[in-house]
């Protein structure tokens, strides 16, 4: 079956691109976001947005 | 934003804690028993549905699904409800999903001893209780992501995450690796075969490894380890990058599964490489969990369920570095199909999956119960002797792995093995069996004084109430809200676009594996001598698939000098395409058998058969004494070819008419061959003139299982004949 190597090079790029973004995003997370959901399990029943 | 009052759902957490703790000493001591059989093989000899080959899935069955399996759902629903500020999206989900879940471990322990079997490795069971798995884990997820919809806490915790991963990658490879055809009410074939079904096999194998028994415990890690050190997680940003590398990379780890077996070399060296790099999401989640931990180690002093939670984690890591070591080809080529993986196994399964079980517990039920655990010295009691109990498991199998796979490979100076009779393998390793089966006791005896001081503390508690809570619902949320949002955090609000792009990360790895396996025809070069089974020899593979043959002997010769040496030539993947189902197996307690064909006599095979240990001197196999008297039904022989037909195999409508008789003539041409036996005329035809004298029923030896079972032993691995010529045989277009 010929041109069979594209499928492997499309799922590196998607692999690539996907994680690249997620590293970014992660990198520049807010400390405070990071902090406040970080507790969720702890908290008691209280009210929340 | 006005408050509401609402009642988390304790009782269905209740029910799943009970059946956990049934379901898991029932499962443990069946894989005790196993262990005894190894060391007293004739315990439950003459009774079929005892023995071994029958028990073992059941065993793996009762402690994943039953043992493993409740336990998910017990932790799973205490924490979603109270990450999500809300009661579970339906009772009667919760209810369907429990008792659906409950009445499919009953089917699977009635079952499977009675051998009704698929024979493929956790998916054993058979077609009608597929498809109930396949209602109950949708009930499961409608209800999951039901309760994210209805949520009164906006952000998606982790947990819930791992949960949803968890649902979706099941649901995707439970469908696709139990797609069979029905040929019966309890009996149907996989419409994979050979090689493709192995990677279809072990794509599912392994994944049921990872999202079965790893991510939803991640999850429940991520709630009840911050939970009882009263500390938030370490790394929050450590999670979301080791959840969506843990749930792309696993996918693909399937074939190490298969590594030096007929499945194409790409195939295999994919496995290796993410199997690899699985080491660093699979850590992240360990240095996650432990550094949860930070400040809080002098509770671990005096917590029982930390003190098993900081040995889950340890043996999770510990295990996730394994497993990537062993799916090194190198490595891989000693401990395949020997007891350095049953080591592994057991490693991940008594450490991760039972110790955080056993921590969750020890944690809930005081809590559901409102008192305080009856004895503490008892947990940690349990924790001591579960530990020493996992290493007197785990290192007698290391020891005998590495000794067995380095004496299969020893060679003399003249190029002879030095081992030559298999069974000097197995003997040399039996005392590391006995340990094995003492630390296994040791585990069990410690999950009973679980059972003692959770009955006690249950019975000093207060009956389990439907807990009050209260939360404001979700407002709209608002532009000037999301001002600022970045678009993982606009994710985590949004459940059905995670659970999407969850599936779609999932689908990519099977999808890349298992398509060209099965659409590039030069994956698996056609052998023209190889031809489907004759009808006995079908019936025979039959036979051998309901008494879990597959469980002690595999059919897969690796290319190595040692096996060629020991076994015949080595497997090639044209040899299997009619295979449905693939039989290469996974273990080695015994020989492999893909060229036995023709290596010793029916009476041979009889013998065998009857008393192992009369034609081996030392065997540990148990004794198969009903094959030799039962009469075998053969009367679905036209339904079963007609459905190998539908899967492929090139039975000619003829061959299919004219089944009847060609079962009969190479039955009697075996009950002939039988007679060469001058032992067994003697008993035989002293039996029958019995029957004639008393007027009792008596089976023609052709028409028994055991003949059926002689033709399809006699007929594996001769279709090819490796010749010495010039002449291409097979070549990859």
């Amino acid at each position: 079956m010929e041109g069979i190597a594209t499928y492997p090079m499309i799922s590196l790029l998607i692999f690539f691109v996907f994680f690249a973004i997620l590293f970014w995003w992660v990198f520049t997370a807010s400390k405070e976001h990071i902090k406040e959901v970080s507790e969720i399990p702890l908290e008691d029943n209280q009210p929340k947005q | 934003m006005e408050v509401q009052q609402f009642y988390y759902d304790n009782k269905i957490v209740k029910n799943f804690l009970y059946a956990t703790l049934f379901w898991g000493i029932i499962g443990m001591l069946v894989g005790l028993l196993l262990a005894l059989m190894f060391l007293f093989p004739n315990i439950t000899d003459g009774i079929s549905f005892l023995s071994f080959g029958r028990l073992r899935p059941l065993h793996t069955n009762a402690v994943i699904f039953a043992f493993v399996g409740n336990a998910i759902f017990a932790g799973v629903y205490y924490s979603t409800q109270r990450l999500l500020k809300a009661r579970m999206f339906s009772d009667f989900l919760s209810k369907f999903n429990f008792w659906g879940w409950q009445a499919i471990i009953v089917a699977a322990a009635i079952t499977l001893p009675l051998g009704y079997s698929t024979s493929k490795e956790y998916a054993e069971l058979e077609w009608p209780i597929d498809i109930a798995i396949a209602l109950v884990w949708v009930a499961f997820g409608w209800n999951l992501i039901g309760t994210m919809v209805k949520r009164r806490q906006r952000h998606l915790y982790v947990a819930i995450w791992f949960y949803l991963a968890t649902f979706v990658t099941v649901a995707v490879l439970h469908i696709f690796n139990s797609l069979e055809l029905p040929v019966s009410a309890l009996k149907s074939y996989s419409v994979y075969a050979g090689v493709q079904d192995a990677l279809v096999q072990w794509w599912y194998g392994h994944n049921a490894v990872a999202f079965f028994l790893t991510t939803p415990f991640l999850g429940l890690m991520y709630y009840f380890v911050p939970k009882a050190a009263n500390r938030p997680v370490y790394s929050y940003r450590l999670s979301i990058v080791h959840f969506w590398s843990l749930i792309f990379i696993y996918i693909w780890a399937g074939p190490h599964h298969l590594l030096y077996s007929a499945l194409p070399d790409w195939a295999q060296n994919l496995g290796v490489a993410f199997s690899v790099m699985l080491i660093a999401p699979s850590w992240g989640g360990m240095i996650n969990g432990l550094l949860t931990l930070r400040g809080a180690w002098d509770k671990v002093r005096t917590d029982p369920t930390l003190k098993f939670m900081v040995v889950a984690i340890t043996g999770y890591g510990m295990a996730t570095f394994e497993g990537p070591m062993l799916s090194l080809k190198n490595v891989n080529a000693i401990a395949h199909f020997s007891d350095w993986i049953i080591a592994h196994v057991h490693v991940g399964a008594l450490a991760w999956n039972g110790f955080l079980a056993f921590g969750m517990i020890y944690w809930m039920v005081p809590k559901m119960f409102k008192t305080r655990l009856h004895s503490i010295p008892m947990a940690n009691f349990h924790f001591w002797i579960g530990t020493l109990g996992i290493i007197l498991y785990a290192l007698p199998m290391y020891v005998a792995g590495f000794t067995q796979a380095l004496m299969w490979k020893d060679f003399n100076p003249d190029g002879s093995l030095v081992y030559g009779n298999f069974l000097e393998t197995v003997n040399e390793i039996m005392p590391m069996y006995w340990m094995r089966a003492i630390g296994g006791s040791l585990y069990i005896v410690g999950f009973i004084v679980m059972l003692y001081n959770i009955v006690v503390t249950v019975r000093s508690g207060s009956k389990v109430e439907d807990e009050l809570a209260e939360a404001a619902a979700l407002t709209r949320v608002s532009k000037k809200r999301t001002a600022g949002e970045t678009y993982h955090t606009w994710l985590e609000r949004k459940p059905i676009k995670l659970t999407i792009f969850a599936t779609i990360a999932i689908l990519i790895g099977g999808i890349v594996q298992i398509v060209p396996t099965i659409l590039v025809k030069s994956n698996i070069p056609t052998i023209t001598s190889v031809k489907p089974y004759s009808p006995l020899e079908l019936e025979g593979r039959d036979l051998y698939i309901r008494e879990g043959c597959v469980g002690c002997h595999s059919q897969m010769i690796r290319p190595f000098r040692s096996e060629v040496e020991r076994y015949g030539e080595y497997a090639k993947a044209g040899e299997f395409v009619y295979d449905h189902p693939f039989l290469w197996g996974s273990k080695r307690t015994g020989p492999d058998l893909l060229r036995i064909g023709g290596k010793y006599s029916d009476s041979w095979h009889l013998n065998h058969m009857y008393d192992p240990q009369s034609t081996s001197s030392g065997s540990i196999m148990p004794a198969y004494q009903w094959l030799v008297r039962n009469e075998h039904d053969r009367s679905n022989i036209q339904g079963k070819m007609e459905a190998m037909v539908s899967l492929g195999v090139p039975y000619t409508e003829e061959e299919i008419a004219n089944a009847e008789a060609s079962m009969e003539e190479q039955s009697i041409q075996i009950e002939e061959n039988l007679y060469a036996d001058p032992d067994f005329v003697k008993t035989y035809e002293a039996d029958k003139k019995f029957a004639a004298e008393n007027g009792l029923d008596f089976v023609e030896m052709r028409d028994r299982e055991i003949v059926s079972l002689i033709a399809y032993l006699q007929r594996l691995g001769t279709d090819i004949k490796v010749k010495e010529t010039d002449e291409l045989l097979s070549e990859n277009k």
